[in-house]
């Protein structure tokens, strides 16, 4: 099939590739070409001028929606919940490695979270932190302490219900990442480190860390996009106050002018940043890598 | 030599070959963690709780089947006609069913595409990821983006009448469970593109030619080869796609209007009239069906093997 003569499967296959590609992106760069529509310009095209009314509406607020507060409670769950993918991700890739008694259960475990409806993961949390509230009253009030008694709100909130929520999503893609590398990694760099004497410690740290790294961004980069837009399995566990998804979901069904767009162009420009600034990290590391070779990349700092 | 030692020096500090196995227990404890905490205690608080009895107000720790009766209250008694239960499933089975053998049909054809027909290895990687960049951004705004391309002002009405296929707008392009699941196709067709790929992958090229040799076409060579090959790939898919749409409540709360129903969105409803028992056993009966249709699919594949 991979001879000289294109098969005449080619053709149709390049043009379903090409509109499968066109039906991702169009919409995406119609609503962000949309979202500069001008005073007048409404949520369709055609464009009405162009300006960036929208985007100075959007800086203004949103009716009673703190959406910038939103925007900044999503930013510090999704960068706690990147730091801690990666360091359980990377302690638990180590883990399968050396092998250890219920390891294919975990993994089973770890699958079985990518495949559980949201809405479930959900409930149950949402269920569980309204007894572990119950929990903290009963004894708020027969300690007759007036701030875990009947003042006492909920538990429930951005990192607790809504971080653990986020990293039953993205801890499973993280260790799968972290497994596929270690698959292939070349054992023989570690064995070589100790047999010229370095620690286990000296081992991890200059030759097995540097030659993971890109995976670890890999991991880093879900973490981050997967939290930073997790909308199901917040629905039940946001606590008081919600998140960016939450707020825009809500939105869509209220704001009938292009300023839900210019949010929407915002948010997405967001996460084309962090995807970018993590592929070119990734790109940069391997071509570092290419030119100097693996090991000599991973032990000369 | 050192590492002779260093094995006397760690036997020497731990007694015995046991004190060198906790490393990797210490490694994983905290995942462990966080995975008993947050997925399992919540999964049995939900089935304990699908038992329970409730009111206006609270949560009744009092045994009860109740809940499972009203969801399929009446189904028995009203056939042939389907009760609300049965009506909802068949609803979340059709929109499973299109939307898992659209997300098919095209993420194997792009995945045949990328493996068998773009010839560089790096363009390969490059168009793979230009496949995954949405999978990095909103769900919520990819699927809201899709509302100007198939309103009734919308980009695809325009370019119908513009070609005089219709001769007034389609109100059945939006808020329909043709909406519904374009934008399922949108979010998950990926899901289907990476493991068929990845198995396409691991395909030689030396059965191929093997295959040519022996006579087969392109086509032969698809369906007697390459697909049996990509079983695996395949069913991995499915079963994303599956269980993604099955439970979906936000896709079908924002795409399908009122019209459609699906099982999630019942749940939904239910949390927010604060029926917690109802909606536990609403999940209860989904997470059933969940896992028959994956325990079903995963004979087909050995997800392990496919890292």
């Amino acid at each position: 099939m991979n001879g000289s003569r294109r098969s005449l499967s080619f053709y149709p296959l390049a043009a379903v590739f090409a509109l499968f590609v066109l039906f991702l992106y169009g919409p995406i760069v119609s609503m962000a070409v949309l979202s500069f529509q001008g005073p007048d310009g409404g949520l369709t095209f055609p464009m009405n001028r162009v300006s960036t009314f929208w985007f100075g509406k959007l800086m203004e607020g949103v009716g009673v929606v703190d959406i910038w507060g939103a925007f900044g409670r999503s930013l510090r769950l999704a960068i706690v919940v990147m730091v801690l993918t990666v360091v359980l991700s990377l302690a638990t890739g180590l883990a399968f490695r050396r092998g250890f008694r219920g390891s294919s259960s975990l993994f089973y475990l770890l699958v079985s979270s990518l495949i559980v409806p949201s809405i479930v993961v959900s409930l149950g949390i949402g269920l569980l932190f309204r007894f572990l509230d119950d929990a903290i009253r009963f004894v708020g009030r027969a300690l007759s302490l007036a701030s875990l008694g009947e003042g006492f709100t909920s538990s429930a909130g951005l990192f607790t219900s809504a971080l653990g929520a986020h990293l039953t999503w993205t801890l499973p893609f993280g260790v799968l990442i972290m497994l596929a590398v270690f698959n292939r990694f070349e054992k023989s760099y570690e064995e070589a480190a100790r047999d010229l004497g370095a620690t286990g410690w000296q081992t991890f740290r200059h030759v097995v860390l540097p030659l993971i790294i890109p995976g670890l961004i890999g991991v880093a980069l879900f973490a981050f996009t997967l939290s930073f837009d997790e909308l199901a399995r917040s629905s039940q566990a946001a606590g008081d106050l919600n998140t960016l998804p939450l707020e825009l979901k809500g939105l869509t069904t209220t704001v009938t002018t292009p300023e839900i767009y210019a949010l929407g162009t915002l948010t997405t420009a967001v996460s084309f940043l962090v995807i970018f600034a993590a592929l070119g990290v990734i790109i940069g590391f391997r071509s570092r890598a290419a030119v100097r070779g693996p090991v000599e990349t991973g032990v000369v700092q | 030599m050192e590492r002779i030692h260093r094995r006397i020096a760690v036997s020497q500090r731990a007694p015995g070959p046991r004190g060198r196995n906790i490393v990797p227990y210490i490694l994983v404890a905290p995942l462990a963690a966080v995975f008993l905490l947050f997925l399992v205690a919540p999964l049995v608080l939900t089935v304990v709780v699908s038992f329970w009895d409730y009111s206006e107000y609270e949560l009744i720790p009092r045994f009860t089947l109740q809940n499972y009766r009203d969801v399929f209250s009446g189904c028995l008694a009203q056939l042939p006609d389907l009760c609300v239960a049965f009506k909802v499933y068949w609803s979340t089975l059709k929109l499973c069913l299109a939307a898992w053998s659209l997300t098919l049909l095209i993420g194997f054809g792009v995945a045949y595409f990328l493996r068998f027909h773009v010839r560089s290895a790096v363009a390969q990687v490059v168009l793979l990821l230009l496949c995954t960049i949405p999978f990095w951004t909103s769900n919520v705004i990819r699927t809201m983006s899709l509302v100007p391309l198939l309103g009734r002002n919308g980009l695809l009405n325009e370019g119908l009448l513009g070609l005089g296929l219709v001769r007034q707008p389609q109100d059945w392009l939006l808020f329909s469970g043709f909406s519904v699941v374009t934008a399922f196709v949108h979010l998950y067709t990926l899901y289907m593109i990476v493991p068929i790929y990845n198995s396409m992958k691991r395909i030689e090229q030396g059965i191929l030619e093997a295959s040519h040799d022996a006579g087969a076409g392109e086509w032969q060579t698809l369906i007697g080869v390459v697909i049996p090959l990509c079983r695996s790939g395949i069913a991995i898919g499915s079963i994303f796609v599956l269980t993604a749409v099955m439970g979906d409540f936000v896709t079908v709360g924002m795409m399908g209007g009122q019209q459609i129903s699906s099982i999630g969105k019942v749940i939904e409803v239910e949390m927010s009239y604060l029926h917690l028992p109802a909606a536990a056993a609403n999940s209860v009966v989904l997470l059933g069906t969940v896992l028959l249709l994956v325990l079903g699919l995963a004979r087909a594949a050995d997800v392990r093997k496919e890292l």
